[in-house]
């Protein structure tokens, strides 16, 4: 074994050097696992595979708004100076497009054959706070009373390499929906940059006995008081930098009770029905199941993908359209995020990551809706009056 | 259906018919490569003259029709291959919504005569391009300029086994957000109509960086004036605007309306 490599337990902490972290890459590949996490490719910082840590947005940042996201170099060379972007790591756990089965016609009858899930396990590297917490809204979806199958093998044999985050976006509220941006558990790794003042260099924490194993791989030495205040500094600021923020005092309540708020008609006016907010969201699992049959007719598959309450084929019942009108379109998938979702699986449905006022075409902020709503009805007539 | 050997041995006769078109659509039929060996062994194609020179007399079973209606003359033609078909379904922007020709009908058919022919008398044509569905009863529709081959044959496969096609009606945006593409709307400033387009072409344009534009028509439940004044805001003038609507699909009611609401004054 060599020196500074010691056996590490649940809780423990040391400190990576930024020039040992390539160290983390050829833990997790020795260990058989398929790395994936943050790395720029088209303008913004996505979630793809990654060889080492070239791969990684070095010194790269991303500026978001309300319907605009830009990305901008640094002054530094962060490896994690930057905030969510357009993907989530369902696109791993809960992928787009996925084959459930196959069927095999035989004689008089036909023979169904479930997809193996037999992939290399997942190392998510780079994992920040409210995506922990999304992973976590989604277990409760997957792997409740019926669980997944596909979901769980690859639930099950996925790490979790956290990441707390060192600054926040304009549209992140996490500390609202109490979140972030510090990692409280959830995580096998969790991973602090500290870019000064001393050397750069990442506070790791032992979060499980998988990450316990992981870390005892690494040339971590100890973690110093001075290394825990800053870690504890970090977070503390991006805390209080928050670019949104969401009051959830009786938020269910504000949602089941005004189902006929005039609040509803006016985002609708400006809903694109475009269903990115949903594809973009880490927690929205709505999918759909369609059949596929070969030409010959020997064989038919089932495949499913992601879909979206904001579809008017997908509040399809019976042939009828049940949610027709965009304003029910909308006021279905908020009261749902926020509302029912307490009810259906007894936490929220929002994380506030921030992403679908990001990816919004046309800027729709969730949280300026919800404050309309919470608004008295009457304190503001609303703008154009009420079509 | 069952897979009783002693049924009927006979495979369903398909036709494809091209009315007012530039032959792509039903070139993707050629173009299905890899499945055209199985597209032949399951159907029997009866007419398609831009694969064969043998023609078969109705009745078929399917049709498949491109192109869209401009002259009288296909005006009844379409009629007869109406009632020589037991399912016909359209294919392309032509078939379904007009074509880039249906920009005739923003303007005085006379007027392009004479800019276009040197002789306009010998020109026998319609005021109008329309779409099929305008004419005769239409099963089904496949959208795109031009189609998409995995719709067709998805809709073929479909219509041996007797069920509906998988081919959804919403937007562009959800094809990019499933094959991953960052937003180029979004990230990069770029006008995009995916946001209002009918999914279907696997959201190609975005994935190389340009912005959608159109070509597979309105999705189901368009709200295009937010989008529009999005897109005002990028630096889109709105006489450039119109004519992002008014390509491939200018005559479908939901892009019409869009670009009408404009103001803009008419193709110009």
């Amino acid at each position: 074994m060599p020196e500074g490599i010691s056996r590490q337990g649940v809780g423990d902490t040391g400190i990576l050097s930024r020039n040992d972290f390539p160290s983390l890459f050829s833990a997790l590949k020795g260990r058989g696992y398929r790395v994936v996490g943050p790395t720029v490719r088209d303008g913004a910082i996505v979630y793809g595979d990654l060889e080492g840590d070239a791969d990684l947005p070095v010194g790269w940042t991303d500026r978001q708004e309300a319907g605009r996201y830009r990305l901008e170099r640094r002054g530094d060379d962060a490896l994690f100076g930057y905030n969510v972007g357009p993907h989530s790591w369902k696109k791993y756990l809960f992928p787009p497009h996925e084959r459930l089965w196959t069927a095999h016609r035989k004689e008089e009858s036909f023979e169904v054959t479930i997809e193996p899930n037999e992939a290399p396990p997942f190392a998510f590297l780079g994992v920040r706070a409210c995506e922990v917490a999304a992973i976590e809204v989604q277990d409760r979806v997957f792997l409740g009373k019926y669980p997944d199958p596909g979901y769980r093998a690859r639930r099950g044999r996925s790490l979790v390499i956290g990441v707390a985050c060192g600054q926040a976006g304009a549209t992140c509220f996490c500390t609202s929906m109490g979140t972030g941006p510090g990692l409280s558990e959830g995580y096998d790794l969790g991973i602090t940059e500290i870019l000064s003042p001393g050397p750069h260099r990442f506070l790791v924490r032992v979060g499980s006995p998988r990450g316990a194993e992981l870390a005892s791989d690494l040339p971590l030495t100890p973690a110093v008081t001075a290394d825990h205040g800053r870690g504890k500094e970090i977070i503390e600021r991006t805390a209080a930098s928050m670019g949104r923020s969401m009051t959830t005092d009786g938020l269910r309540e504000l949602m089941v009770d005004n189902l006929a708020h005039p609040r509803w008609e006016i985002v609708a006016r400006r809903c694109l029905s475009c269903a990115n907010c949903t594809l973009a969201c880490p927690t929205c699992f709505c999918s759909t199941n369609e059949e596929m049959t070969a030409l010959d007719a020997t064989s038919a598959e089932r495949w499913r993908r992601w879909d979206s309450c904001f579809n008017l084929g997908f509040t399809e019942l019976h042939s009828a359209k049940v949610r027709s009108s965009g304003m029910s379109r909308y006021r279905q998938w908020l009261t749902h995020k926020l509302g029912t979702w307490h009810d259906q699986f007894g936490v929220s449905g929002c994380v506030g990551c921030g992403r679908c006022i990001t990816w919004c075409p046309v800027g729709i902020d969730l949280t300026e809706e919800v404050a309309a709503i919470r608004e008295p009805q009457g304190a503001r007539p609303p703008p154009g009056g009420l079509a | 259906m069952s897979g009783n050997s002693e049924m009927s041995p006979r495979r369903p006769r398909l036709a494809v018919w091209k009315l007012a078109s530039c032959d792509g659509c039903q070139l993707t039929l050629l173009d299905c490569e890899d499945e055209l060996l199985a597209v032949a062994g399951a159907v029997d194609i009866a007419y398609f003259r831009e694969a064969t020179s043998a023609a078969v007399d109705g009745p078929y079973d399917l049709s498949l029709v491109e192109g869209s209606i401009t002259t009288a003359a296909d005006a009844r033609r379409i009629r007869e291959v109406r009632a020589a078909t037991t399912t016909l379904v359209t294919i392309g922007a032509c078939a379904t919504a007009g074509g880039v020709q249906a920009l005739r009908n923003l303007g005085d058919i006379d007027d392009f005569k004479k800019a276009v022919y040197a002789r306009p008398e010998f020109i026998s044509t319609l005021a109008t391009s329309t779409p099929i569905r305008d004419h005769v009863p239409v099963d089904f529709e496949l959208r795109g300029c031009p189609i998409s081959k995995r719709q067709l044959l998805e809709t073929l496969s479909a219509f041996l086994a007797r069920r509906t096609p998988n081919v959804p009606t919403e937007s562009v945006c959800l094809e990019c957000k499933r094959r991953g593409n960052v937003c180029v709307l979004v990230a990069h400033g770029t006008p995009c109509l995916g946001p209002v387009t009918q999914a279907g072409c696997g959201a190609i344009c975005p994935a190389f960086h340009r912005g959608c534009y159109g070509c597979f028509g309105p999705q189901d439940t368009v709200n295009a004036p937010p989008l529009l004044t999005e897109l005002q805001q990028l630096g889109l003038s709105p006489p450039q605007l119109e004519r992002l609507l008014r390509t491939f699909n200018a005559e479908a009611p939901a892009f019409r309306a869009a670009a009408e609401s404009l103001g803009a004054g008419g193709e110009k």
